[in-house]
């Protein structure tokens, strides 16, 4: 709504939608140039979560998708069980209770590290994770 | 038995090593050849002897951009081949003998360069000139990777476009750390910017984030230059010949002071102005 009458207000300014445009386009490309950064990744991602709660690794999804005026990385990562104490859920494995433990109420959870304080239900706001643009990308 | 010792090369001659320049941009026409030929000019005005070379191998440019075609007789391919001289195959230029252009071929292919003769060849000029700068043809396929080859420095140029600012990072990906990539905005128009209908040289920097080295304002008058052969760096006077002086400067390692904008009315149609950067 707010954005609505942002955009119904404020004079377009073209070259700021040129900047934000290629921003956000760029990180795109840069996301497509180093696909072995982005496994890798991936795969240093879903280790921190198993440290913590036993996840279904075959079955985690991990995109990136591009928002409104962001890029986010989803995940989706089923949970297979929480252990009592916490901690080292990856390697007992007890009965597998296939809870989506991620899906409540929404299709996705935010990947972010630094966001877990958002509580928002509705839309399932994604954060933006924007590797920026920092990244060398020297992949050929 | 001696052994045959190898002959002393000259010293003076052993000393030179020129550097090795290749313009650049991923997208075309957003002035790479005027470029070249400008600070080809620049560099030259300096004292500097200076070798043009054209890589964009089936589109020839630089040679009537310099004013030059008539006197082009051979090319870079020949040379590349074997079957004309170096010396022979290079053209000097009208207004200043120490530069030299070594124009494309016209008929030929850039798949037909090798891109180890043509290492070896601007390895061979370096020992030559001062500079050896490499006009590089748009894309980022063959063409391009040859003319990149020799070169151990890179110049990108850039329009204020959102096109031209991703192939730039695009082709800034592709040189790596090695070529320690320069930026020069070309064809700014400072009104626009201020009117928030273009990108500023701020907006393309942050998201390319290279040193710049200069700012070249969209000057009608290069059209008049191009249309006569007669780079615009050749006049005495103008703020856009100052730019690529002020550019050149900076590239021979000068203290130049950061481009500044100086909007100027002109005229009836408010059309404005150049940027230059003065030196200190």
């Amino acid at each position: 709504m707010i954005e609505f009458f942002r955009k119904l207000f404020a004079p377009t300014n073209s070259s700021q939608t040129a900047k934000e445009r290629l921003r956000l386009v760029l990180m795109t490309d840069h996301l497509s140039l180093a696909p072995d950064m982005i496994e890798q990744m991936k795969r240093d991602f879903i280790d921190v979560i198993a440290k913590y709660v036993e996840v279904d690794r075959d079955k985690i999804e991990i995109n990136f998708e591009q928002q409104d005026k962001a890029l986010a990385m989803l995940a989706n990562v089923p949970i297979l069980a929480v252990n009592r104490n916490g901690g080292d859920g990856g390697k007992k494995r007890e009965e597998p209770e296939a809870v989506d433990a991620v899906a409540t109420g929404t299709n996705g959870t935010t990947a972010a590290p630094a966001l877990p304080r958002r509580k928002r239900r509705k839309k399932s706001a994604p954060s933006a994770v924007a590797p920026s643009n920092a990244s060398p990308a020297p992949a050929g | 038995m001696h052994e045959v010792q190898p002959e002393p090369v000259p010293v003076a001659e052993k000393a030179k090593r020129g550097r090795a320049i290749v313009i650049t941009s991923g997208k075309g026409g957003v002035g790479k050849t005027t470029t070249t030929a400008n600070l080809g000019h620049a560099l030259a005005a300096r004292g500097c002897s200076v070798a043009l070379i054209d890589a964009d191998v089936g589109l020839r440019n630089l040679d009537i951009v310099l004013g030059l075609e008539s006197r082009v007789k051979h090319n870079l391919l020949d040379v590349l081949d074997g079957t004309v001289e170096l010396d022979d195959a290079i053209v000097r230029d009208k207004h200043n003998s120490s530069l030299v252009l070594l124009a494309a071929a016209q008929t030929r292919e850039k798949d037909e360069v090798d891109t180890e003769k043509m290492k070896a060849l601007v390895e061979r000029m370096r020992e030559s000139y001062d500079y050896v700068i490499i006009d590089c043809p748009a894309g980022i396929e063959g063409g391009f990777k040859n003319a990149v080859a020799g070169a151990d420095e890179a110049i990108v140029v850039c329009t204020p476009e959102v096109s031209a600012v991703r192939d730039v990072d695009r082709v800034v990906g592709l040189l790596g750390n090695k070529f320690r990539p320069q930026l020069i905005v070309n064809r700014l128009r400072p009104a626009l910017v201020k009117k928030g209908k273009m990108l500023s040289v701020e907006d393309v920097n942050a998201i390319l984030r290279l040193p710049l080295l200069g700012v070249i304002a969209d000057e009608p008058e290069i059209i008049v230059t191009t249309n006569r052969g007669e780079p615009i760096a050749l006049r005495k006077d103008g703020a856009t010949a100052a730019a690529y002086h002020a550019i050149a400067a900076k590239i021979a390692g000068e203290d130049v002071a950061a481009p500044t904008v100086e909007i100027k009315e002109t005229g009836f149609f408010g059309r404005l102005g150049a940027l230059f950067g003065g030196a200190k």
